[in-house]
């Protein structure tokens, strides 16, 4: 049996707005094993963030409300303290954000950053110096003892996002996070970190969440895929499942959208309307529907089960609109 | 095709100073000796990695860099510098798209005022259409409402967009009204530096679908500059690869993307990630095969020696097809 280093239960996150709760995601349940990717995929605002920075403890607890169940390694983490959070963090779960530039501390040498990642939990280590240049080393940088002296803007993109995953694996974590790695950066070095990635994956035998809305890049390196809109899982399965056999309009949008899947000259889909705002979210229903302007309107308004269904063994979709859903009715409506 | 745009030999250097008298003691070579040519109607992609000159030949191009050498011709006429792109009222006619629309837009004006700027400058074109009225500008208050309000309707976005902020749209949205200002002028040619890049998959869409129309309905010529290959290759007819500088490979986008030869192209297509499952090991291995084949034969492509690696002057294969290598190479 694997080894579940990941358990997230009907998981919702509700945020105060103007003294009223609003839901943002809502019932998410997902694993992940040891030694696999998990890869949740979404547009903007379909609250991916927001679920990752939860099993970070990083929403404040004045504004949010986290419920459900989230264990890491079995320990369940909903409801732990500020206190109880920083012996965790780090520790269990390291996290790979984005913009490397915005999280490195522009006056901090890279190295004394990594140091202190390590002396945190663990202030009198006499091995940091050395622990540092493994780390340097684990995440290919060659010449660890000059850039151990650099600041990050001597650095270039590439390298940065380098010394991130560095600090991210400093304690050793089972489970990484990463929040858009390779984002904001060009195709070769894109293909070099997404490389790191699962070269430190497989090495480490570790687990990784990775956030992302890039299709290219859950191809190249995840297991699993759960696709993920207006706060709720709408389709998840092995990413085989996903990327051959989509079911949920939504996957099925997504995937018509990417230029690398349609033939030169053929138009891509664009999915009309926008992401709905959190005060228009409704959770009992299929909201992305909405945006299916030839959907029948009883389909598009019926209630959904809480249950997703299993299309196939593993495989799991949430409604049943996606039995309606057919790109052959495209222009049905629009005359 | 007639050609739009050319630019010959042009060089954009940067001095490097250091020293008590802040002397300049060497350059940087942002662009090194391009030449490239944009026909009417058609899209040319500049590729290439951060840092290897791309967006600084589009800003060139437009006029925000001054050439350190080269010559930039419109329609045959000389435009290198700003008082003689000036002099044909240049930038009506070549406007630009940036990657950032957040940054793009003044936050303190409302999109119809946005929209009305480069119409207050340049007038009102009597007709539609790229570039179809020459002399012919109104700059009538009720003629500049109008072209904003038909903008508007091109970008498909409601007239009460007029009144509104850009930060009550968004981000496809944005990039789209960023494109509705760069068309105010029936301009011939836009330079599109990254447009795309910083939007989801499904807006991307939007906006990739709309530049195809806009290109189809007014026979706009683009420039279109980008590190996402999939998207240049779905976007473009003519391809450029550029690396630290020099232009390393030009082509149809089939002779690119289907016959690449040089070393550093290879390596770019390879850095694409594998579009199915099966092909991930594939894929994995090419790369691994590509960063050793650089390693062992970079100095058939690059000057000896040179740091940073200076590729050779291109050598024509086909009609279309030009590669730098070492020409006693063959």
């Amino acid at each position: 049996m694997a080894e579940k280093l990941l358990e997230a239960n009907d998981v919702s996150v509700d945020f105060r707005i103007n003294n009223e709760y609003l839901k943002a995601i809502s019932g998410i349940n997902l694993t992940i094993n040891r030694g696999k990717v998990l890869a949740l995929v979404g547009e903007s605002g379909s609250g991916k963030s927001t679920f990752a920075t939860s099993i970070m403890g990083l929403h404040n607890p004045e504004y949010t409300k986290v419920s459900g169940s989230i264990k890491v390694a079995g320990k369940e983490l909903v409801g732990l303290s500020e206190k109880e959070f920083d012996d965790y963090r780090g520790v269990s779960v390291g996290m790979i954000f984005q913009d490397p530039l915005s999280s490195l501390n522009p006056l901090m040498k890279i190295g004394d950053q990594i140091a202190e990642a390590i002396t945190v939990h663990d202030k009198n280590n006499p091995e940091v110096k050395n622990r540092v240049r493994t780390l340097l080393n684990d995440v290919g940088i060659d010449e660890e003892k000059r850039v151990a002296d650099q600041y990050p803007h001597q650095l270039s993109g590439g390298m940065r996002q380098r010394v991130m995953i560095a600090i991210a694996l400093a304690n050793e974590p089972d489970l990484i996070i990463a929040d858009e790695p390779t984002t904001a950066l060009d195709a070769i070095i894109q293909a070099q970190i997404l490389e790191l990635i699962k070269d430190i994956q497989k090495k480490k035998d570790a687990g990784v969440l990775l956030i992302t809305h890039n299709l290219d890049v859950v191809s190249e390196l995840a297991d699993d895929v759960a696709v993920m809109y207006a706060g709720q899982i709408v389709e998840k399965g092995s990413v085989e499942q996903i990327f051959e056999n989509p079911k949920h309009p939504y996957t099925r949008s997504l995937l018509k959208a990417d230029p690398n899947n349609v033939r030169p000259g053929e138009e891509l889909y664009s999915i009309p309307g926008t992401v709905p705002s959190l005060a228009e979210m409704d959770f009992n229903k299929d909201s992305f529907l909405q945006r299916v302007p030839w959907l029948d309107e009883k389909v598009v308004n019926a209630d959904v089960p809480e249950q997703m269904e299993e299309v196939e063994p593993g495989h799991f979709v949430r409604g049943t609109a996606w039995k309606d859903f057919s790109f052959d009715d495209v222009n049905r409506n629009e005359d | 095709m007639a050609d739009l745009l050319k630019i010959e030999h042009l060089k954009v250097y940067y001095p490097e100073r250091a020293g008590f008298f802040n002397r300049i003691v060497s350059y940087i070579k942002a662009v090194d000796d391009v030449s490239l040519t944009i026909e009417e109607g058609k899209t040319y992609g500049l590729v290439g990695q951060s840092g290897s000159g791309k967006s600084t030949i589009g800003k060139t191009i437009v006029g925000l860099e001054d050439p350190t050498a080269g010559k930039i011709f419109y329609k045959g006429q000389d435009v290198t510098t700003i008082k003689q792109k000036r002099k044909i009222n240049f930038n009506k006619e070549v406007q630009m798209v940036f990657q950032d629309s957040q940054s793009s837009l003044n936050p303190r004006k409302t999109i119809g005022e946005i929209l009305a700027e480069p119409l207050k400058n340049f007038g009102v074109p009597a007709k539609i259409g790229a570039g179809k009225s020459e002399n012919e500008r109104s700059f009538d208050k009720e003629k500049i409402d109008e072209r904003v309000l038909e903008l508007l309707d091109i970008v498909g976005l409601p007239e009460r967009t007029v009144s509104q902020y850009p930060f009550q749209f968004s981000g496809g949205q944005r990039q789209r009204i960023v494109v509705a200002r760069a068309l105010a002028t029936n301009p011939k040619l836009i330079v599109a530096d990254e447009p795309v890049s910083a939007l989801d998959l499904s807006v991307q869409a939007q906006v990739l679908n709309f530049m195809k129309k806009i290109q189809k309905t007014y026979g706009i010529s683009f420039l279109f500059i980008s590190h996402d290959l999939g998207v240049v290759r779905y976007m473009t007819d003519t391809i450029a690869i550029m690396h630290h500088g020099r232009f390393v490979e030009v082509g149809t986008t089939e002779d690119i993307f289907e016959h690449p030869e040089h070393i550093y192209t290879k390596r770019l297509l390879a850095a694409i990630p594998s579009q199915t499952v099966a092909g991930r090991e594939a894929k994995r291995a090419e790369r691994e095969a590509n960063e050793r084949d650089f390693d062992e034969k970079k100095w058939a492509y690059y000057e000896e020696n040179s740091a940073p690696l200076r590729a050779y002057g291109l050598v024509q294969r086909t009609g279309t097809h030009f590669v730098a290598v070492r020409e006693e190479n063959e």
